[in-house]
């Protein structure tokens, strides 16, 4: 006969005692595994300091980030990041020119001008834009823009920071476009209903009404694409010529923090003052994009809370 | 005509001014999704064959086909499949079922929304670091996989957790009330009803990860391997890397090989994703609680 535990009553438990532990059991590796994310972060932050400490001691980190020279195989060696700096955010300004203005209209569009089974259509349209991956991006730049910029601009080589913001930019309208018209669908009807019952046209309610109502969405949206072009490396390592001086206009090329982690690591010896240093350069990155995320993650939480309802 | 009427005309105006505005921002939209379809299916189909799909590459990867990039591609994704869904998936549970309304879950959920954001390539130095040299796994497959898990992690999680959400408190109280504990009620109950908006979520990131190049650059791929991965330990061969080599570091490789495989990334990448993206959404319209 099978021996099952009773209680104190005598009734058999057997099942519902094994079904509890079950419970201690996966409550227990559920709540570790909510706290994977924390980990994986606090992880991140951790070994990229960790790996980045030797060139922290032997160069210095105020050397590195004002330093205007990047000579990291040169005699002598000079570490200085704001060529890459510099060429991240110019890269990063040219996509800002493209996507703010491009994608806020089109959310506006979207949200405010079209009917359903249209909206349903740019999902669609705007999935597949975020599908396509970045090397793509990257590789149909090298086939089109490179040569259109060159031939355009009249210039000697079409790698060159305009080429990479413009990929950019467009590879950040679908983040742009669907956060923004998310925001803007949040608004509650009501709002709009009453300001055109004071006699608004549809424009004057969405500039006066609308979107100051999603303004705080729409700026979270620009944001992260704002991270998404500060990070993205593989088409700004294709497009933009990586040459690392600080660039005097968009016509020249540039060399960005992303591109040169990816072009240098493979070359470097593991553990050695250039690995150390391509990893000073990943630190600054995570610190660039960590504030950027953490701004627009604090906006959106802030406006969910708003229209909750 | 009198100062009202003649404001109203003029806002008018303005409003018909700014549909065709903001209606151009869309049109752009289109146009760009448009020519990035349609360049990449006429320049890259002449170049799609049985042979290209199942053949090896040849002659410094300028002729042949590029079938070991495939096939690592594939064993690359499905390994990460492995590692990230029972993580992702627990994750999410916890965030839907047990987590309570404090300043931890707050701190969780802003974490997530965080990683979300970390660049690619700086998930690429995280598993150059911890994998590949403090492991000790070495550059191969599984350290890559871990890196595209970190980085698959937080779409899973969301994904998940959204899914659990839409499934209404009556049917776990329900499975409550008849007797079953917190775990079995979610599990027997509220996961198989959440199914296919986990498993469509995880189709989406994965899909995502399947296309970056930037992780698996430095933790494991390889530019050239004359034979398939024989295990996780081992390098491999993958579609958007070899696109990158083919387009940027070997010279004089023909259009056709280069085009065809980003064809085949692409055709990929998105047939997969739009097809999980348009489940998810049939299945959201077609179950109401």
């Amino acid at each position: 006969m099978k021996v099952t535990p009773t209680d104190m009553a005598g009734r058999h438990l057997g099942r519902t005692t094994r079904r509890r532990a079950a419970e201690a059991v996966v409550r227990t590796l559920v709540y570790a595994a909510g706290l994977l994310s924390i980990v994986i972060l606090l992880a991140i932050a951790v070994f990229l300091f960790v790996e980045a400490r030797r060139s922290m001691s032997e160069v210095s980190l105020g050397t590195m980030l004002t330093s205007t020279q990047w000579f990291p195989t040169g005699t002598p060696k000079i570490f200085g990041f704001l060529p890459l700096i510099a060429g991240s955010l110019m890269v990063t300004a040219v996509a800002l020119v493209v996507f703010v203005p491009i994608g806020i209209g089109a959310a506006v569009y979207i949200s405010e001008f079209s009917a359903g089974w249209f909206k349903e259509g740019m999902k669609t349209v705007i999935e597949f834009m975020a599908a396509v991956p970045s090397v793509v991006y990257g590789f149909l730049g090298v086939a089109v823009l490179i040569p259109w910029v060159k031939e355009t601009f009249h210039l000697t080589s079409g790698m060159t920071a305009l080429t990479g913001g413009l990929v950019l930019g467009i590879m950040s309208l679908p983040t742009v476009i669907s956060i923004s018209e998310d925001a803007l669908h949040a608004v509650p009807d009501a709002l709009r209903q009453g300001s055109l019952a004071l006699g608004n046209t549809r424009w004057q309610t969405i500039y006066k009404v609308v979107v100051p109502s999603a303004s705080s969405g729409i700026f979270a949206g620009v944001m992260l694409g704002l991270g998404r072009a500060i990070g993205e490396t593989m088409a700004v390592l294709m497009l933009t010529g990586n040459a690392a001086v600080i660039p005097g206009s968009v016509f020249e090329s540039v060399r960005t923090m992303t591109g040169t982690i990816a072009a240098e690591m493979g070359e470097v010896v593991f553990g050695g003052l250039h690995y150390s240093v391509l990893f000073s350069v990943g630190l600054v990155l995570f610190a660039i994009t960590f504030a950027i995320n953490l701004a627009a993650d604090l906006v959106l939480e802030r406006q969910r809370k708003r229209w909750r309802r | 005509m009198s100062t009202r009427t003649r404001r109203a005309n003029t806002a008018r105006t303005i409003e018909a001014f700014m549909k065709l505005v903001t209606g151009a921002c869309v049109a752009l939209v289109v146009l760009t999704a448009v020519f990035i379809l349609g360049k990449i299916v006429v320049s890259g189909l002449p170049g799609i064959s049985l042979d290209f799909i199942f053949a090896k590459p040849a002659m410094g990867m300028r002729a042949g086909g590029i079938f070991p990039i495939i096939v690592g591609t594939l064993m690359l994704v499905t390994l990460t499949a492995l590692l990230v869904l029972p993580l992702g998936i627990m994750a999410g549970i916890y965030l839907a079922e047990y987590a309570p309304k404090n300043l931890l879950t707050r701190i969780v959920r802003l974490s997530i929304a965080n990683m979300a954001g970390v660049p690619s390539i700086v998930y690429g130095l995280f598993g150059l670091a911890v994998f590949v040299l403090l492991m000790q796994i070495g550059k191969s497959m599984l350290a890559s996989a871990l890196t595209l898990t970190c980085l698959t992690l937080p779409v899973v999680i969301t994904s998940t957790e959204e899914a659990l959400r839409q499934i209404p408190s009556d049917i776990r109280q329900a499975a409550l009330a008849l007797g079953a504990t917190r775990w079995r009620a979610i599990y027997k109950v509220v996961l198989p009803a959440a199914a296919p908006g986990i498993v469509t979520g995880s189709i989406l990131g994965l899909s995502r990860a399947a296309g970056e190049t930037a992780p698996i650059l430095v933790t494991g791929a390889a530019f050239f391997l004359p034979t398939l991965p024989d295990s996780v330990f081992s390098q491999y061969m993958s579609l958007p890397y070899h696109l990158y080599v083919l387009a940027t570091q070997v010279p004089n490789v023909p259009p056709e090989v280069t085009w065809g495989t980003a064809f085949v990334l692409v055709a990929g990448v998105s047939i997969v994703s739009m097809f999980a993206a348009g489940w998810r959404s049939v299945q959201r319209r077609k179950v109401k609680w």
